[in-house]
């Protein structure tokens, strides 16, 4: 099962590289990591998409909290929560193609970044689900490049994953 | 108090109270070793090969409670250490290994004897540190210390770049008195629920068994487990790395459990109905096949560290807590309430243990002409009246003395279990007797792995420990032949040890005293002579046979109901 774990850990040199290591010595999976400090310079936060079964998840999240650098955890699939992933998709597009793109555009409120004669820029923000769904329609020779920003959640309500 | 950095780490050293560094001296810790030359209160040990240093350094924390502390160079300095470093690490040493780096404008360019430690050792340590500022230096250090030491104790490695060390910079000192991170709060003494429902579960039992290793050892619960375990009259085994925390001449020990386990502790494990699980962590030496692994029972698993917990095997009560605490509170439980349902339920389990256990399985050949393994194990028992230090390589040597010295008290047994480290032994060895001067101290070795780290011989001659180096040398690596007879059709692939040096040539020319002892009868006198030399290392070269194995054994893959038990020896009726 996919689980998205928002990760709070000392702002620190060398933080980032102790979490992926750590996933690849223990061979757990990894989808996707995002990481970028807090409101407190001193903490940043980090978001890790990942999937196993309950013992595997289990593993994870004892082996993050495990890290001295980490300060807080939580799974955000254990209650409701928010998804974003931001994408950028550089589109060879002329004639119908075109069209076609702009119509998307319009059906997934993606925003156009950028036009050239022959190209388009554009962003799509959601769920990972609503960027693969974009990708999966779009024709596929029209598609230069596809940046992925990885995955970042937050949990609904009063909950929240603060120190 | 104005300091240098190179001080700095000196007098850090002395505030936390440390009196012996392991160390190699080179380029990057230069200013190190001069600030060291001009004091006396922390005493360095000069090894060979930075792996004796940390290995020196993990004797000595393993047979005091206290951290040690190695100190060495970059580069090749440092690299030399990560084995030392990855051993402390799987077997939850409290050490501080203070390296070298380059300066830090030149860190990254490849400079000379320049290697990413940090980086390096990242998944071999608890935790490490690039000390990128002199004012951080001490709080670094203090750090390291409590980190090393608390919780689940493990190796911290802090990387000191030259120019933090610059004697021309002077900054104030003061060595924090104590340390807060909000990151890493260890402490607890375990859910008084959890261990309620604990105890309920255990005095319902009709065959219990209790299951403990080394975090009774570094929780220093020898004497609550002791009591537990007398409360309640219950079969306990220990692992490898547990020996000592139970008394081993104890009628209500079955001895070491697992791969090279007795049958009764390992039978006693497949057929209990609830284990007590106390700071061990299922190893895979001690589990077998998981898919067989205590079949018929209940779990309790109680462990400092929550990611020992249910890791390789699920359990039903987990208890997250410091080992002695947690026994404590169960002592006062089990004290308050003393009843126990069905005494005659456990009469029959103890019927059970006392016919597995007449089966005498670790019984050998006590009539052959060349030397068996085991009977210089037992003779060296004797000799030190069950006392001494002894610390281990690996391989058959380690099981034998794990399996006939009988461990009374706990952290007198010094070996690599996690890791599995050839080349320990000596080096801890010496690393015992520099924090026991007045033991006897036995490294009981084999010809394979004592030449691993033979050149810290030149470290126990400079330091005069006098560390008693049994060399069971059976001519071969003897568990990797003992394999290749059971599985790989007795193709001996490269485990004959050719062009063995003259071990006792050896000895001599590091100044030391050498003896071969060939004959059974001649044991005992040598072992005897030898602990008389108070003063001296004496290597005393076994020639044993080399045809034996290590038994029982439970082979890759199987169970532990499926023991292969010496040769001749065959299983009397089982328990339905």
């Amino acid at each position: 099962m996919r689980h998205i774990i928002s990760v709070l850990m000392e702002n620190e040199a060398g933080a980032l590289s102790r979490v992926a290591g750590l996933f690849s010595a223990r061979n757990f999976n990894i989808e996707s990591l995002t990481v970028a400090p807090t409101q407190d310079p001193t903490l940043s936060r980090m978001t890790i998409v990942t999937t196993g079964n309950d013992s595997v998840i289990e593993q994870i999240t004892k082996q993050l909290n495990k890290l001295i650098d980490v300060v807080k955890l939580v799974d955000l699939t254990d209650s409701s929560y928010l998804e974003r992933e931001l994408m950028l998709v550089k589109l060879y597009a002329v004639g119908e193609v075109r069209d076609e793109v702009m119509r998307l555009v319009d059906i997934y409120r993606c925003k156009i970044l950028d036009v050239s004669p022959t190209t388009l820029v554009v962003e799509v923000t959601g769920a990972s689900k609503k960027l693969d769904s974009f990708l999966s329609i779009l024709k596929k020779d029209a598609v230069i490049e596809v940046v992925r920003s990885g995955a970042t959640g937050v949990a609904r309500g009063e909950k929240a994953l603060t120190v | 108090m104005e300091l240098s950095g190179a001080e700095i780490v000196i007098q850090a050293l002395k505030d936390e109270g440390i009196e012996h560094v392991f160390g190699y001296p080179g380029g990057a810790v230069l200013h190190i070793y001069d600030a060291l030359f001009k004091q006396e209160a922390v005493r360095h040990i000069l090894v060979r090969h930075e792996q004796g240093a940390t290995h020196a350094a993990d004797g000595y924390a393993r047979s005091t409670g206290k951290p040690g502390v190695a100190l060495v160079t970059s580069g090749p300095g440092a690299t030399n250490a990560v084995t030392g470093i990855a051993t402390a690490y799987l077997d939850s040493i409290p050490l501080v290994v203070i390296s070298g780096q380059v300066s830090t404008p030149v860190i990254g360019s490849d400079a000379f004897q320049e290697v990413d430690m940090v980086g390096i050792t990242r998944p071999c340590v608890k935790h490490n540190f690039l000390v990128k500022d002199v004012y951080e230096l001490a709080d670094t250090i203090k750090k390291a210390f409590y980190v090393a030491t608390t919780g689940r104790p493990g190796p911290v490695v802090v990387d000191i770049p030259k120019d933090i060390t610059d004697p021309n910079i002077r900054i104030p000192y003061k060595y924090p008195e104590q340390v807060s991170m909000r990151s890493y709060r260890p402490e607890s003494k375990g859910h008084r629920g959890q261990i309620k429902k604990a105890v309920d579960l255990m005095l319902k039992a009709k065959r219990p068994m209790i299951y403990t290793g080394g975090g009774v050892v570094l929780g220093h619960a020898s004497e609550q487990l002791t009591r537990f375990t007398r409360l309640l009259n219950y079969p306990i085994t220990n692992t490898l790395m547990g020996l000592g925390s139970y008394p081993a001449d104890d009628k209500q020990f079955l001895g070491m459990l697992g791969m090279h386990g007795t049958y009764e502790a390992n039978m006693g494990m497949h057929k209990c109905d609830v284990l007590i699980a106390i700071g061990a962590r299922f190893d895979d030496r001690v589990t077998g096949k998981i898919a067989t692994f205590c079949p018929h029972a209940k779990i309790i698993h109680v462990d400092v560290d929550p990611a020992s917990i249910s890791k390789t095997v699920k359990v039903d009560i987990p208890i997250v807590g410091q080992v002695k605490p947690v026994l404590e509170t169960m002592i006062e439980l089990l004290e308050q309430d003393k009843s126990r349902s069905n005494q005659d339920d456990l009469k029959e389990w103890w019927a059970q243990i006392e016919e597995w256990r007449s089966m005498n399985c670790l019984e050998f050949d006590r009539n052959s002409s060349k030397i068996k393994p085991q009977y210089v194990i037992e003779q060296l028992h004797e000799v030190t009246a069950g006392n001494a230090f002894v610390t281990s390589d690996v391989g058959q040597h380690q099981m034998w003395a794990a399996q006939y010295y009988k461990f009374n008290k706990p952290g007198r047994w010094i070996n690599s279990g996690g890791l599995g480290t050839m080349g320990f032994g000596l080096p801890a060895a010496i690393g015992v007797s520099i924090a026991n001067p007045d033991a006897q101290v036995a490294c009981v070795t084999g010809e394979a792995s004592i030449l691993m780290c033979i050149q810290e011989l030149a470290t126990a001659m400079q330091y005069s420990t006098p560390v008693k180096v049994i060399n069971l040398n059976n001519r071969y690596m003897g568990m990797v032949r003992q394999w290749q007879e059971f599985s790989y059709g007795s193709r001996y692939s490269h485990s004959y040890m050719e062009a063995l040096p003259d071990f006792i040539q050896l000895a001599e020319s590091f100044g030391h005293i050498g003896v071969r002892i060939e004959k059974p009868e001649d044991v005992r006198p040598a072992l005897e002579e030898a602990f008389a030399q108070t003063q001296r290392t004496v290597f005393m070269d076994f020639i044993t046979d080399d045809s034996e194995n290590v038994y029982p054994m439970i082979e890759a893959g199987k169970g532990h109901h499926e023991m292969r038990l010496p040769p001749g020896m065959t299983t009397k009726r089982e328990l339905a």
